[in-house]
């Protein structure tokens, strides 16, 4: 046996030991626990099983032991990662701190920011959000306004961000700000963190197509943040949030992960809602042939993103395949929800009440969340435009010539 | 399960490349065509390539072989999809001679591999009678008589036939059967009496013949393996080519892709280079997301090949099923994105666009692989 099978040996005993039965259930919403200040558990196993994993640092298993992770190099991270799937155990730990702060810190933050937010994330004692898009910059990020003015031993920030995701639930959050207004758009930007208590920041929901109100517009007003809350040099964010931005649209491309969901997948969906007929085919043969296109495009998708692993692994990377997968899996999940909407006919389109079970509920609400995986983390558009500078090295377009 | 080549296989796809750019460019298929050849390809190619060793990759050492596995022959189809190198790689080696390899005797294999490895010996898998891909409508019939069979049917669409030393056809042996029951194989000299060959002009310049076969006397040592158990070494010896006709349409499309992105970068219009324009980089750039899927769909095949893996009718399907479609929407996009030049015979996509359409039809179209797909996986 080699030490990556004694390694999968031991996660696998330890999981079977240690995850409760209740907690390789699929996630439903409610029950995710959330990291924060005021963190609420569902129930004393997704308590309990929050803090075996914390205990072991496999809230955040491949960030440095010292800063409150679990050490692990990426293929034991993947171990991981493939066990708790083949157990179905669910994710300890859902923070926005986790998934892209924690990264940009390790990365660019100086040690003592590390000592400062890297244990509390892993941990989970602070939930972040962030505070990027505004209503005036979206794709065209780098244009934003809200301003962070030098006041000697401070910040005073000004302004207001929008799409802020669980800004209201959130105990910081993380911000682009522009500290030098004459500079060019990117040159005058700073990554700054903020805690969402500081007297000036307030948070109104948005309420969605899919009926929740995830969503809030954040307003700045003469809000005094320390200077030591500066992540990297000052007019250079810029930086952070690209390298940011990578990470959250990994997250992003990791099609099928654990975002809560009807219970059944699309081939499940079509035996139960549509059915076979003598001849062993699914009885409606124009969504038989989109359900295999689906089916064999999602496991296409799948291969990639173990060749890419693969080729990491023998260093031999190819930087352009991560390009593609915000693309490619975005665009893949918004397509099963449509199907299995099609599949399940009249009893996807129910809004909530008598007749829908919860499967059909998530799944009609699940569809209509879909739609903004191709729009958050940057665009589909967006990332086609990456792909076509980045990838194949095409031009630029001059509107004046 | 493999996803990337090991040093070996890197050597090897290097030194095909090597060889196929400077030996066999697509210029070697335009003067093919342009000499009104029939053969299909040419033998002083041919033997280099077994020279090389490639008729051989795959085989055990035991007839002559390398035994170094599919994943590093697939390297070798990819390159020459970039090319366009016209051989009997596929019809001999992959096709017939896996048949072979699968299903027939211990006498019959030390007869016929090492032949075929050495390269003195080339093959034609006679099994499509329809106007597509249906590898169990099989109508010609081989019934027995004392001392052997009596063969009667006609063959649509015969692989690299009019060059093969020999035939080995599919027939049904047991009259009362239908679809995959009842076939076997046979092995048939194609100058034998009865036997009429038209061979026909295809848009990709490569050779298939139609084949007639009239009271074809054929003696019991013809048949190879046993009679009517076929179906399951045919089964297989159909996805391994499958999934190597879809790595060279892989590389097919590649080079397509590369050049039209080249010329993206060079024709001017509008008083900036035409790859500036967001329509065109768009649609670039969501081909090169197909490719890339492509290129693990094709690894993962090859290695199931390998493997000896369970999946792998699935696998092949999907590796068919996607390259169809990537190669098709590649090349189509490839002749729309150079204008004017790229419907000219002067330009050597047009060589691509045929190519694609001919490797579709050839073991199974998209619709056939997602049906085969769907039933595979229970629905
Ligand atoms: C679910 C969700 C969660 C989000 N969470 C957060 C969050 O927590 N924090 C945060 O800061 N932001 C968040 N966002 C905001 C998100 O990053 C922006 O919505 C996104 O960047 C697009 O900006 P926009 O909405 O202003 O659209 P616009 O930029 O106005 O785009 C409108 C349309 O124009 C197209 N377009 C724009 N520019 C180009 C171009 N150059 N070429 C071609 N087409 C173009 C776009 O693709 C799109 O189709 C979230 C968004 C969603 C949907």
């Amino acid at each position: 046996m080699n030490s990556a099978d004694a390694f999968r040996q031991e996660v696998r005993t330890w999981l079977e030991e240690n995850c409760p039965p209740s907690q390789r259930r699929p996630i439903v919403r409610e029950e995710q626990v959330w990291a924060g200040r005021n963190k609420t558990f569902p129930n004393n196993d997704a308590k309990l099983w929050f803090e075996r994993m914390r205990d072991r640092g496999w809230t955040v298993p491949d960030w440095p032991q010292a800063l409150g992770g679990g050490g692990l190099d990426e293929q034991q991270t993947r171990i991981l990662k493939e066990e708790m799937k083949a157990l179905g155990c669910r994710t300890p730990l859902y923070d926005l701190g986790i998934w892209m702060l924690g990264p940009a810190v390790l990365e660019f933050g100086t040690e003592a920011q590390q000592h400062e937010h890297i244990p509390k994330i892993a941990r989970g004692e602070i939930r972040w959000c962030q505070g990027y898009s505004e209503p005036g910059a979206g794709s065209d990020l780098a244009s934003l306004q809200t301003r962070a003015e030098d006041c000697g031993d401070h910040f005073l920030v000004n302004g207001t961000k929008i799409w802020t995701t669980n800004a209201d639930k959130a105990d910081w959050i993380f911000c682009l700000v522009r500290t030098d207004p004459a500079a060019k758009k990117q040159e005058g930007i700073s990554f700054l963190l903020i805690d969402m208590n500081d007297p000036g920041v307030t948070t109104t929901p948005i309420e969605l197509i899919s009926g929740e109100s995830e969503f809030c517009q954040t307003f700045f007003d003469n809000v005094k943040v320390p200077k030591g809350n500066l992540i990297g040099e000052l007019n250079k964010g810029w930086s952070v949030a690209k390298a940011l931005l990578k990470h959250e649209r990994k997250l992003m491309s990791e099609i099928g992960g654990d975002t809560p969901g009807p219970s059944f997948g699309p081939v499940q969906a079509a035996l139960e809602y549509i059915g076979l007929g003598e001849d062993g085919k699914l009885k409606d043969l124009a969504l038989r042939d989109q359900l295999v296109r689906h089916e064999m495009n999602f496991r296409a998708i799948g291969l990639t993103h173990f060749r890419s692993f693969e080729e990491r692994m023998h260093g031999l990377a190819d930087p352009n395949v991560p390009l593609i997968m915000k693309y490619v899996g975005t665009e893949e999940t918004k397509n099963k929800d449509e199907l299995l909407v099609a599949l399940l006919g009249h009893q996807a389109l129910g809004w909530g009440g008598a007749g829908f079970n919860d499967d059909e509920i998530l799944t009609t609400r699940g569809w209509l969340f879909s739609k903004a995986l191709s729009i958050a983390g940057g665009t589909s558009e967006v990332q086609l435009n990456i792909i076509a500078k980045r990838a194949l090295e095409l031009p630029e377009h001059n509107a004046q010539a | 399960m493999a996803l990337v080549l090991n040093e070996e296989q890197r050597l090897l796809k290097d030194t095909a490349k090597d060889f196929l750019s400077s030996t066999m460019p697509v210029s070697e298929l335009r003067a093919l065509r342009d000499s009104g050849d029939t053969h299909g390809y040419k033998p002083d190619h041919w033997q280099a390539m077994c020279e090389l060793g490639w008729s051989g990759i795959v085989f055990p050492e035991e007839f002559g072989g390398l035994d170094f596995g599919y994943l590093g022959l697939g390297a070798i189809f990819e390159q020459t999809g970039r090319t366009l190198a016209a051989s009997p790689l596929l019809s001999t080696v992959v096709l017939s001679a896996s048949l072979i390899q699968l299903a027939a005797s211990e006498q019959q294999k030390q007869e016929l591999l090492p032949a075929i490895i050495s390269g003195e010996l080339t093959l034609a898998l006679a099994l499509e009678e329809g106007h597509h891909h249906a590898p169990t409508a099989i109508q010609t019939q081989a019934e027995k008589t004392a001392d052997g069979y009596i063969l009667n049917g006609r063959k649509s669409v015969v692989l690299d036939a009019s060059s093969a030393d020999k035939l080995v056809v599919i027939a049904r042996t047991n009259k009362d059967s239908n679809g995959s029951e009842g076939l076997s194989a046979f092995l048939v000299n194609s100058q034998v009496k009865g036997i009429t060959q038209h061979s026909k002009q295809w848009v990709d310049s490569r050779s298939a013949s139609e084949i007639i076969f009239e009271n074809v006397q054929l003696s019991d040592a013809d048949l190879l393996g046993e009679a009517d158990q076929i179906w399951p070494a045919l089964n297989i010896a159909l996805d391994r080519s499958r999934i190597c006709l879809a790595a060279e349409m892989l590389g097919g499309a590649l080079e397509c892709f590369e050049r039209t992105v080249a010329y993206l970068k060079e024709r001017d219009q509008f008083g900036q280079k035409i790859g500036s324009f967001q329509a065109l980089q768009h649609r670039a750039a969501i081909l090169f997301t197909e490719l890339e899927l492509a290129k693990s769909v094709v690894l993962d095949a090859l290695s199931a090949i390998d493997d000896k893996r369970p999946d792998l009718p699935q696998l092949a399907s999907l590796a068919k099923a996607r390259l169809n479609d990537v190669f098709e929407k590649v090349t189509s996009e490839a002749v729309q994105m150079h204008g004017g030049i790229g419907v000219t015979d002067e330009l050597e996509i047009g060589f691509f666009l045929k190519r694609s359409r001919v490797a579709t039809q050839l073991f199974g179209n998209s619709g056939f692989h997602r049906d085969r797909y769907a039933t595979l996986c229970g629905y």
